[in-house]
């Protein structure tokens, strides 16, 4: 939708990205492009096996000065990443493997080298004995009685149970139909196009560890390292430069970073990580693997009564700090019900510890899960009741009458029109068209469905939400500091950390809205401790609205500071000015932002007496009206084609109707919902981290680990709905994850669809030419015995 | 990069090569367009003692035609194979295959050879040659020698070649103006390896029939039976039940599912050829 947006360059505007520049020419400055006298490498010795006792780690004693195993690091402290839901056992993730190793890919020692390949080359002469351990690798087989155990002192392999009821009992009785269905989604890396890496060095004149890392979060990082290594806060200066996408797996605290830091404060001199996508692909499988057992109560239209639902997470062998083993399954079980009325609901959500890489929140937390579950399960229930998919959704959706509505599982939904944005999709995809196609048969033998996925996404949820999880970091107010440069050009620092997501462009835009200066002379700092507010970071779709709102307060600010004296400048009251494009105008005349700037900072004998001394720098903080969430909202609509014989899908339309508030750059988040989607079509089709019986990740390339190129990326038609929330500055609601969330559900339920005559039907993703073609062959096998009776 | 200590000496000739690579003590390897041997040294799936780049040898990149064959030096890269305007159907053939290597980087500096060498099942190169009936030249301490392509591939990535051996040449003769031909490779995204390959040549001047099933465990395998079906009967040979006999006979281990995409792979490369 090329053409949507608001003229100039303010909110709502089509502005190209300020930092595109310097990525388009090669100029950005990623960890791995820093370059230091002195600066040593690092590689890591990582577990052969999935679960096993460390006997001994020998190490050549001509080597002993550049290796570190959990010995050399033994002042350093576990992560230790709590949460206070009842029930939940504590555990510590170590630095370096302690005692023994609990996934394949655990790092167990660390060498350094003037290059990486000198760091390796000593890694290899490192013997690791290992007495291996019976692994635990499937998560469900891991909850039962007399499984081996990952921490052998809890006497289980629980993280945490939780179990929620509503009005079960009582709605799901009155029921016409019952809906029986399991699904299962692959585990999976993030893969961000740059990994992780870190550097770090001791800085004698600041009398600072200064940590270079690619983060998301480069405040909490600080708060982590004091943590782990006993430094005071005010000793840690945390950088993230470029950072080449993060998706979540940037938003913790990882064991290698804090290696890094440990080497500089004790070596003093400077040392670097960087993850390769081998490292990548075996240690940092963390993502997505669930399992749902789902019963849906419907009556004879097939309107959700009640769900019942049982979700296992795989969540493997530590809890990431801060977001712990908990958050997936909160969310989760919490978000399960998503856009839909109903008021009954039973949920029982299983974490599971598990010989595999620690679960960590990637772009859409639990909620590609939940969404995929709860779609397939609408067109099951559809099915069931023999009436259009689309249909049947539509009736469950929250009416826009509505609003806002507390739902089920107590999310307080604050705005939208979900159905419209439903009915929308329908009509640009052609519901009508695609149902007529599929009357007659394709020329090529293959197979056409639809399939639609409609979600809500909990964007900037903050204080309340994660005061309620009790993890170890719970955001506040956000804060942004602005001032005026001495030739009117204006700062912003904000605490939040952009890598991907534009916002040196779009926090210029919301300046600019307030204050008029070109957001060519606004320059947005981020990803600094030492420069910005403190800020948890740029996570769960939170940035535009909290750290936005933040540079709106602030703006407002210093709009009320410039406009004082501005009037003084032109002899009026200060309630007779206002701003125009950059200038203050007054009843007799005007003064730019520039000649105001120019005389608080160089002529300041031209100031009124009574001048706010606070000058033109302000730092504000901000937080929503109601902080449990501005909820953003989608449908995605697929038409696929399948070919039964060789098991293929091909996406022929995908359609996106999204609303996200007020769009502050509707190119921004039209590359946002881009990136995510192709995610999701990783997810629905491509990308699966699969493991043997002894715990191994069998793909430790992109050969193996295959994700969506632009080849298998359809053209993206998306329109854009926008429903102010009433709770937010500017009525701005976050999108950072959204597009992620909807695929599988959308081009899964599209499969099903075509494949439906068939009596097939798909649950476990990716769909895999192997999965879509064994799932024909057992419904023919079925209809063969079937006819045989 | 940050492969383990290696030796590396840049050959300027085949037999500047071999020498290196006899002289070599512990494991030596060809390093042509590196496209699979750099990730694997970085990797240190592989440790060789020493490299031997041949990648400076002229002689290994031409193409040259005699009569009726078509000459390939060992260092051809796909891209250049991909890139030929000559409308024989034995280029056109070639240029098909190429064209569905990897993406276009890796055409650019992954050669013909070094995929034959490191012999994948289920590279592309390996079923297209053995369809061709392709001879290598391979130059080793003895000298000069002449393997046909079925006697190459002795399994997955197990090869003829000794360890101080290199290929030097493809030779293949070429296919007749009216020779009709299709190739079939079942891939889960554009440029991945093949999950099934299936590839048909009708040369009836030639009194060529041949059909290939390749992306299998070992070495690409022969359908002698179904093709000589299919020159005979045409299009009413093509079914998916003769595809998958003849699959199912020549690879019996295969499990249900790869068996389908096999047959279909051969049964869509049948209808290809018959169609052009």
């Amino acid at each position: 939708m090329s053409g949507y947006g608001k003229p100039g360059s303010g909110i709502g505007a089509r502005l190209l990205r300020k930092e595109d520049a310097r990525h388009l020419h090669g100029r950005a400055t990623f960890v791995g492009d820093i370059a230091l006298p002195g600066l040593m490498e690092i590689a890591f010795l990582r577990s052969p096996l999935a679960h096993a006792r460390i006997k001994s780690i020998r190490v050549p004693p001509a080597l002993r000065e550049n290796v570190y195993t959990a010995v050399e690091l033994g002042g350093v402290k576990p992560m230790q990443a709590n949460n206070s839901i009842p029930g939940f056992k504590s555990s510590d993730y170590p630095i370096l493997a302690t005692g023994k190793v609990r996934f394949a890919g655990e790092p167990v020692a660390l060498c350094l080298g003037a290059s990486r390949a000198l760091a390796e080359d000593r890694c290899q002469a490192l013997a690791l004995d290992l007495e291996e351990l019976p692994p635990v690798v499937d998560a469900l087989a891991a909850r039962r009685s007399g499984a081996a155990l990952v921490h052998e002192a809890w006497g289980d392999n629980l993280f945490l149970v939780t179990s929620t009821d509503t009005r079960f009992d009582e709605l799901s009785g009155q029921a016409d139909v019952v809906v029986k269905r399991q699904y299962k989604l692959a585990r999976q890396c993030m893969v961000p196009m740059e990994g992780k890496g870190a550097l770090a060095y001791w800085d004698d004149r600041a009398d600072q560890l200064v940590v270079y890392t690619s983060t998301q979060v480069p405040h909490i990082i600080r708060t982590g390292l004091s943590l782990c290594l006993g430094l005071d806060q005010g000793k840690i200066r945390v950088i993230a430069p470029d950072v080449g996408g993060g998706f979540g797996f940037k938003c913790i605290l990882q064991p290698e970073e804090v290696a890094v830091a440990f080497l500089a404060l004790t070596r003093r001199h400077p040392v670097r990580w960087t993850e390769d996508r081998r490292e990548h692909l075996v240690a940092a499988a963390n993502a997505r693997e669930h399992h749902y057992d789902v019963t849906a109560y419907a009556d004879r239209r097939g309107r959700l009564l009640a769900l019942d639902a049982e979700i296992t997470v795989d969540v493997g062998a530590y809890s990431v700090w801060p977001f712990s083993a908990g958050l997936e399954a909160a969310q989760a079980g919490g978000n399960l019900p998503g856009p839909y009325a109903f008021d009954g609901y039973r949920c029982k959500t299983y974490s599971v510890a598990t010989n595999k890489p620690p679960f960590t929140p990637y772009r859409g937390v639990a909620r590609p899960g939940v969404c995929f579950a709860i779609e397939l399960t609408m067109d099951a229930i559809a099915r069931a009741v023999g009436r259009e998919p689309k249909e049947v959704r539509r009736e469950n959706l929250v009416p826009a009458s509505a609003m806002p509505y507390n739902n089920v599982t107590k999310k307080h939904y604050d705005s939208g029109d979900f159905a419209k944005s439903l009915d929308l999709a329908a009509e640009k995809i052609g519901l009508a068209a695609v149902r007529a196609r599929q009357k007659g048969a394709e020329p090529d033998g293959r197979l056409i469905g639809i399939g639609f996925s409609t979600y809500t996404e909990q964007t900037a949820h903050g204080t309340k939400v994660f005061a309620a999880w009790g993890i170890p970091l719970v955001p506040g107010y956000e804060q942004a500091a602005v001032r005026l440069t001495p030739d009117g050009g204006l700062e912003v620092r904000v605490g939040v950390q952009s890598h991907g997501q534009g916002m040196e462009t779009t926090l210029a835009q919301i300046a600019h809205e307030i204050l008029g200066i070109d957001p060519a002379d606004i320059k947005v700092v981020h990803g600094d401790t030492a420069l910005t507010p403190y800020s948890t970071g740029t996570y769960a779709s939170r940035s535009i609205v909290m750290a936005g709102g933040a540079v709106s307060r602030s703006c407002q600010t210093l709009a009320e500071r410039i406009k004082r004296i501005a009037a003084h400048l032109l002899q009026c009251r200060a309630e007779e000015v206002h701003f125009v494009r950059g200038e203050v105008h007054g009843p007799r005349g005007h003064v730019t932002v520039r000649e105001v700037a120019h005389v608080w900072y160089l002529r300041p004998e031209n100031l009124p007496e009574e001048v706010d001394p606070g000058g033109l720098e302000a730092t504000v903080g901000y937080k929503p009206k109601v902080d449990s969430g501005a909820f953003s909202y989608a449908t995605h609509a697929a038409v696929v084609a399948v070919d039964p014989e060789i098991g293929s899908v091909e996406i022929l339309d995908y359609v996106i109707v999204e609303d996200c508030g007020t769009l502050v750059n509707p190119m921004v988040v039209e590359g946002q919902t881009y990136g995510g989607t192709a995610q999701g079509i990783g997810t629905a089709l491509y990308e699966e981290m699969a493991y043997d019986g002894a715990g191994q990740p069998l793909a430790s390339t992109l050969a193996d680990y295959l994700l969506p190129g632009a080849a298998e990326v359809p053209r993206l038609r998306m329109f854009h709905m926008e429903t102010p929330s009433p709770y937010t500055e500017h009525g701005i609601k976050g999108v950072g994850e959204g597009g992620a969330i909807a695929p599988p559900g959308a081009i899964v339920n599209a499969i099903n669809d075509a494949i439906r005559h068939l009596g097939a039907e798909l649950g476990d993703i990716p769909v895999t030419p192997r999965r879509l073609i064994e799932a024909l062959m057992k419904a023919q096998a079925g209809a063969a015995r079937g006819a045989g009776k | 990069m940050k492969p383990a200590p290696f030796d590396y000496v840049a050959a300027a000739s085949l037999e500047e090569a071999v020498a290196a690579l006899a002289a070599a003590e512990g494991e030596a390897r060809v390093l042509a367009g590196g496209q699979t041997l750099g990730p694997m040294l970085n990797m240190r799936l592989a440790m060789p003692s020493r490299l031997v780049d041949v990648g400076r040898i002229a002689s290994l990149k031409r193409i040259g035609e005699s009569g009726t064959k078509l000459v390939i030096g060992s260092g051809v890269t796909h891209a250049m194979l991909e890139d030929r305007s000559d409308p024989s159907p034995t280029v056109r053939l070639m240029c098909q295959v190429a064209s569905t290597i990897a993406y276009r980087a890796v055409r650019t500096r992954g050669t013909i050879g070094g995929s034959l060498a490191h012999a994948d099942p289920a590279a592309d190169w390996i079923t297209a040659l053995m369809l061709l009936e392709a001879e290598l030249t391979i130059l080793g301490p003895p000298g000069r020698r002449t393997v046909p392509m079925r006697d190459f591939m002795r399994g997955a990535f197990a090869t003829a070649l000794g360890p101080a051996d290199v290929l030097e040449a493809i030779a293949l003769v070429k296919l007749s103006p009216k020779a009709r031909w299709g190739y079939c490779k079942l891939a889960r995204k554009s440029g991945e390896f093949a999950d099934a390959l299936g590839a048909v040549v009708l040369d009836p001047a030639r009194a060529l029939a041949r059909i290939v099933v390749g992306a299998l465990g070992g070495a690409p395998l022969s359908l002698p039976v179904l093709a000589e079906r299919v020159a005979r009967e045409g299009s009413g040979a093509a079914t998916f039940e003769n595809a998958r006999e003849a699959v199912a006979t020549a690879a019996p281990g295969l499990d249900a599912v790869d068996l389908q995409l096999h047959s279909a792979a051969v049964r869509r490369a049948i209808l290809q050829a018959l169609a052009s």
